[in-house]
């Protein structure tokens, strides 16, 4: 296969098959397919499930209906973040929940701590392995592979089905701003799965990608990364993910803390930019404001669909303004860049 | 792979010495493990670099790396190719990508470097662990 493996939380996990920018140019013009078997799963069940998902996570999800999926966080008491996840719907008693590799021990220690419902935790990641088929042509890849009609599950919903013959977990997510789909198959079963999906995408160009475009793609997409954009002592207010934060819901842990930030004041805000000198930005550069050090930069990259050079930082908030300019220290010489609007980029619906 | 009659270090450069010029590069192994390179800065000419210093970086999608002066000397020609073609490092490593001539101010400086059956051991062993 020619993978260029890395230790990625214990995991070896491929950076890049045939190259970055060509995996990336694949998912956003036609289907490229990621393993992502490292990413954690966590069950809740019981008839006080949703009360205790409501408590340990942010968003609600009191709002889903069987077969729906909604993007949350997990937040300490402090209102940083423990994790951000995805949050399942399977059934009114049973929540499936999708966590980050590094995180899932924390992440499973945390939704238990919170437990004082009539509900059960489950460490589930050794029972699943998950694959991601994402861009335009996803949907004609998987669709040779399954009889679930696969047009009929909406953006964020998921249902169970077969992939060549086997029961999988179909969901219509992704982490690349692309349409697509992440399947949540048994561990015996996915390198025979690996294998089926690119033949089955590789009328369509299909090609196995790694973390490099993964991460390419979600930063066009301004997804945030566990250890980037959000980590323990930075709050989903802060980091731009206010959406998922339901604040009329009931007690939640870190709610408290969260009122308390938002009667201060939100001090500091994620913010896009685009370099304007020559030069990129990388995850850990401080970034200049008039005249002063003002924040840093949490992801930077070449954007390889917009041919620019892209990045996020955190700034004082009365500077996280569209329009306006920064200097990004690249190896101690300023380079000037603008904060712009994001997400950085948006497919075609 | 790798020229018998270039010197490498085991930061990944290689020199190829004629005379008093020094042709300087850097490997197909760290081109590879670099990945897609998007740009190349390298010192203007008659800059003075030392052996072991830095001497421009290169970036790619993921990554900047440092590169470290084979050889202590004089920038005399820096390959222009690589402002518009950086792409070419991955292509051409050893050859039309080279990155710098240096007019080399200790000539037996480079002779103290790996050779190539050496350099390739080397990756060898540093890629198996």
């Amino acid at each position: 296969m020619g993978a260029r493996m890395v230790d990625f939380g214990g995991w070896d996990m491929p950076v890049q098959y045939s190259g970055i920018l060509e995996e990336h140019h694949a998912v956003r013009k036609a289907v490229g397919l990621f393993d992502v078997s490292h990413m954690g799963e966590i069950e809740v069940r019981g008839p006080e499930a949703l009360p205790l998902v409501n408590y340990a996570a942010t968003n609600d999800a009191s709002k889903l209906k069987t077969g729906q999926a909604q993007y949350s966080g997990l937040l300490y008491e402090h209102g940083g973040f423990v994790d951000d996840v995805l949050v399942h719907k399977v059934t009114d008693d049973h929540y499936f929940i999708c966590v980050n590799a590094s995180n899932q021990e924390k992440d499973y220690e945390h939704i238990r701590g919170a437990n004082r419902f009539d509900a059960e935790v489950e460490f589930a990641s050794d029972r699943y392995v998950q694959l991601a088929i994402q861009g335009p042509r996803a949907l004609d890849t998987l669709q040779k592979l399954t009889p679930v009609r696969l047009a009929e599950i909406k953006y964020y919903g998921f249902t169970d089905g077969d992939v060549s013959g086997e029961p999988a977990r179909i969901a219509r997510t992704g982490y690349t701003g692309e349409d697509g789909f992440e399947i949540y198959i048994a561990p015996e079963a996915g390198a025979r799965r690996w294998s089926g999906i690119l033949a089955a995408g590789e009328e369509f160009g299909i090609k196995p990608c790694g973390l490099g475009a993964r991460n390419t793609l979600r930063l066009e997409a301004k997804m945030a990364l566990y250890g980037h954009e959000i980590h323990a002592s930075l709050t989903p207010l802060e980091a731009d993910l206010a959406w998922i934060v339901k604040m009329d819901k009931g007690d939640f842990i870190g709610r408290a803390a969260l009122a308390r930030q938002t009667e201060a004041g939100i001090q500091r805000k994620l913010a896009g930019f685009e370099m304007r000198g020559r030069g990129v930005a990388r995850d850990g550069y401080e970034v200049w404001c008039d005249g002063t050090a003002a924040g840093w930069v949490t992801s930077g990259s070449p954007a390889p669909t917009l041919n620019k050079n892209i990045g996020l930082c955190y700034l004082p908030t009365g500077k996280a303004t569209a329009g306006r300019t920064i200097q990004v220290m690249v190896r101690n010489q300023p380079v000037e860049a603008e904060i712009v609007a994001t997400p950085f980029y948006k497919r075609a619906r | 792979m790798y020229p018998e009659n270039y010197r490498y270090t085991k930061e990944h450069e290689w020199v190829m010495v004629e005379g008093e010029t020094g042709t300087v590069g850097i490997t197909d192994h760290a081109q590879d493990a670099l990945g897609d390179i998007v740009y190349v800065d390298l010192p203007k000419v008659g800059t003075r670099v030392e052996m072991g210093k830095s001497l421009g970086s290169v970036e790619s999608v993921k990554a900047v790396s440092d590169i470290y002066a084979p050889v202590s000397g004089e920038v005399t020609e820096i390959n222009e190719l690589l402002a518009t073609a950086p792409e070419k490092l991955n292509e051409d490593p050893h050859g039309a990508a080279w990155l710098v001539k240096i007019r080399l101010s200790d000539p037996a400086e480079a002779a103290g470097l790996l050779s190539a059956a050496d350099y390739e051991a080397y990756v060898g062993e540093e890629s198996s662990q």
